[in-house]
């Protein structure tokens, strides 16, 4: 075996040589910004430095000939440097104002939507899926492409009374996120157990120990020693599958998808919220979801039209109450969406606050 | 040139329509390298059956614990021989980038080289937790791969129960929200802590995110195990021109109904410049010639609307600093649970303040190796054990902005409540 080099444990790299040389000149010293046009920023620092960023979507997952698509447009319009949003949107700073259209024009030309700033419908924030994880219900880039090819128009438009933020997640454990909307997988069976299997693949106290329920016990299954699960209990959730894979809770019929709104991270406004059920048992129709896109659109139609200016979809729901959210989107409100899991009573309308 | 494409019908309708496709992506790669044609070949599989296909395992790189995700195949026939065996492993490696996300285009070059050398070609930028993800390593490039990279000057990410890779949001660095230095934040505490990320051993994961200002861009209170959070103490910073620019371009309606109606705790107030009140915490600035707008800043909660509304007319206060939150964390096990406060405020601009803020960080994690049960989060630990009990443990002062209100039942054994007050007394003393 060849000799192994030590590694070099260099830790988080400063990003200072990394950075457009004016934002590295003006650190700390912004002083102003507006929004010029649908995916353009402007910034000004207090010495009257200037710089726009135009801000483009791409597929997350990007190929070597994508990579070096985007170094080359950076050199020949950005000086050769480009940022990332948390939501896998690039960012070329600018210098002049005369540059951006001509930068457009090429992003546009080679497929990359320009948009995602302000109140529009920015990037999906999402997670692995069937291409990498190991515990998948469904793909998530898949997903993102048949939603964003919907949503594409309020991505390069700013119409949205203020910015909505979608994550999507394979499975419960929302990796994608708290959200505007979220996408997220919902099991709706308990996990089929191979017993033949567990005793060599589980640690099964570790196992007993993760569900939320206590759902799950040491048992004696054909002479073998396995697990089992109180089916009464069980709240489908998947946290046994990860310590145990052969607690399978994927179920390409029964494992659907479910939508949730009003997530926000944000102070502004209201203190940050979570994200709330809405509706549930979509089919999991790849490749492109139909069902889900159109369940998204018809809650990003109504809010569109009925929010005001700067209301979040949670402040919008806060105003006009969730009695008309389900009436205005037609959604069905359901025993379901009455919380039971711990702390839930403060959930309850405790008042007689009632829209009428 | 790479061996025969698998027929990918269902993978194929997700090349058409205006987003940028990554089955387009694949496609390009899969012309070159057999690794891509197999995996596109399981993709496919899993679009046909609903299931996914990945198994983790144990593949590292020598001198660290953690940072590998290894992925192999499940998909394999009756003599478990692999059904797409030149994606049979098919690892990912997470990298830590720049603070902030920032790259020239040099680096992103050499990235993509490396990746064409000993990987599929597929970059993730960027992972939720915000690592660059080099997806598509057989487990013999994992090594060779990984020190072409560690050469570059880029550091292995965290996986499984350890540190995390952090996020910082864009900042200092183009924003004039930035109320710290959140790039330098970020690089004080996570290399100081690196070695809880190479080689895992706490409880459960733990994750430190930097949002420069409360419209927290990179969702820490949410999704972090500690939330560094600008904010100020002082007044708001006001900017007549650009207050009377706004005025302009908007009109009074949408001054009154998106900026002063919208305010939480009714801190501002629209008033006729003959009228205006003065005080030592009031902002005041002139929308016309007529009118001011008003802020009381002890009422307000720096919740950062009006100053995204009429950017650079109103700014943070010169009196920076930052709230330190802790305990967010997703789902598992008790349901999802936000940070809280445990800093109101504290300054973060000295060596000092940033050695203070870096020794704060390694408690909070000691706290946590030693009280956490295996696979606990510390939001749930807190949950578990009371955030009283957490804060005498982590040598932190009480606070009533902790709280949302105070205590609404009366099931506690308060025979220690004269020494409490005294307590609370010397607080008060020394503030």
């Amino acid at each position: 075996m060849a000799e192994l080099r030590a590694p070099d444990e260099c830790g988080v790299p400063d990003p200072m040589p990394f950075m457009h040389p004016t934002l590295r000149e003006n650190y700390g010293k912004w002083v102003f910004h507006s929004h010029p046009k649908p995916g353009v920023l402007y910034h000004r620092a207090e010495n009257g430095a200037e710089v726009w960023t135009v801000k483009f979507g791409t597929a997350r997952q990007l190929d070597g000939y994508t990579i070096r698509l985007l170094c080359d447009l950076a050199d020949k319009h950005a000086d050769g440097h480009m940022r990332f949003t948390a939501r896998s949107n690039v960012e070329f700073m600018l210098t002049a104002e005369s540059k951006i259209e001509p930068l457009i024009k090429d992003l546009n030309s080679h497929g990359f939507p320009v948009g995602g700033t302000a109140n529009s419908v920015t990037m999906i924030s999402h997670t692995q899926g069937f291409l990498h994880c190991d515990i998948p219900g469904t793909d998530a880039s898949g997903v993102v492409k048949a939603l964003m090819d919907e949503l594409h128009e309020e991505f390069i438009k700013c119409e949205m009374p203020n910015r909505v933020k979608i994550s999507t997640s394979c499975c419960e454990i929302n990796c994608g996120g708290q959200a505007d909307i979220a996408v997220i997988m919902q099991h709706t069976k308990p996990p089929k157990i191979n017993h033949d299997l567990v005793a060599n693949v589980c640690e099964r106290p570790t196992v007993v120990a993760r569900c939320p329920v206590a759902a799950i016990r040491p048992a004696l299954v054909n002479g073998k020693p396995s697990l089992e699960v109180d089916e009464k209990k069980c709240i489908c959730c998947g946290a046994c599958f990860p310590p145990c894979p052969p607690m399978a809770i994927n179920d390409p019929e029964h494992s659907k998808i479910a939508i949730w709104v009003g997530g926000k991270n944000s102070n502004a406004r209201s203190k940050p919220t979570f994200h709330k059920l809405v509706a549930a048992g979509l089919p999991n129709n790849l490749p492109r979801w139909p069902e889900v896109g159109a369940v998204v659109k018809k809650i990003l139609t109504v809010y569109k039209a009925d929010a005001q200016p700067w209301e979040r979809m949670a402040d919008w729901i806060d105003r006009i109450g969730w009695p008309r959210f389900f009436e205005k989107t037609g959604l069905p409100f359901t025993k379901y969406h009455i919380d039971d899991w711990r702390g839930s009573r403060t959930t309850l309308n405790a008042s007689t606050h009632i829209r009428f | 040139m790479a061996k025969k494409l698998h027929d990918t019908p269902m993978l194929d309708q997700l090349e058409s329509g205006p987003w940028p496709s990554f089955v387009t992506g694949l496609k390009r790669e899969a012309a070159k390298k057999d690794i891509m044609v197999d995996l596109l070949g399981q993709l496919e599989t899993s679009y046909e059956t609903k299931k996914g296909y990945w198994k983790g395992g144990t593949v590292g790189v020598f001198g660290y614990g953690g940072g590998v995700i290894p992925r192999f195949t499940e998909l394999k026939d009756e003599n478990e021989n692999p059904l797409f065996p030149d994606a049979a492993e098919f690892h990912t490696l997470r990298i830590q980038p720049p603070a902030g996300m920032h790259y020239d285009t040099a680096t992103l070059r050499k990235f993509a080289d490396i990746w064409d050398k000993y990987g599929s070609g597929l970059i993730g930028l960027h992972g939720q937790s915000g690592d660059i993800m080099m997806q598509g390593c057989s487990t013999a490039n994992v090594q060779p791969a990984w020190e072409e990279i560690n050469a570059m000057g880029f550091d292995m990410g965290g996986a499984g129960p350890a540190l995390r890779t952090s996020m910082s949001c864009v900042g200092a660095a183009r924003c004039e929200m930035s109320c710290y230095d959140e790039a330098r934040a970020l690089r004080t505490i996570i290399n100081a802590n690196i070695d809880d990320m190479h080689r895992p051993a706490l409880p459960y994961k733990f994750k430190f995110k930097f949002s420069g200002c409360p419209n927290d861009c990179v969702n820490s209170i949410q999704r972090s195990d500690m939330a560094t959070i600008g904010t100020w103490r002082d007044n708001i910073q006001v900017n007549e021109q650009l207050a009377r620019d706004y005025l302009k371009g908007h009109g009074m309606d949408k001054l009154v109904n998106d900026v002063i109606s919208k305010c939480p705790t009714r801190a501002i107030t629209l008033r006729n410049k003959a009228d205006a009140i003065s005080g030592d915490s009031i902002s005041t600035v002139a929308v016309d010639d007529q009118h001011v707008i008003q802020i009381e800043n002890h009422d307000c909660v720096r919740c950062m609307h009006c100053l995204n509304v009429m950017p650079g007319a109103l700014l943070p206060g010169k009196d920076k600093g930052v709230t330190i939150l802790v305990g967010g964390k997703s789902v598992l096990k008790i349901g999802a649970t936000m940070g809280t406060v445990v800093i109101p405020f504290m300054k973060l601009e000295s060596e000092e303040d940033f050695e203070k803020l870096n020794e704060l960080s390694r408690n909070i994690i000691d706290f946590f190796a030693e009280n956490a049960l295996e696979h606990e989060r510390t939001g749930e630990m807190i949950e578990r054990i009371g955030l009283v009990n957490f804060l005498e443990g982590l040598d932190l002062d009480i606070d009533p902005n902790m709280v949302n209100h105070p205590r609404a039942n009366p099931y506690v054994r308060m025979d220690g409540w004269d020494e409490e007050v005294e307590k609370a007394n010397e607080r008060k003393a020394a503030a």
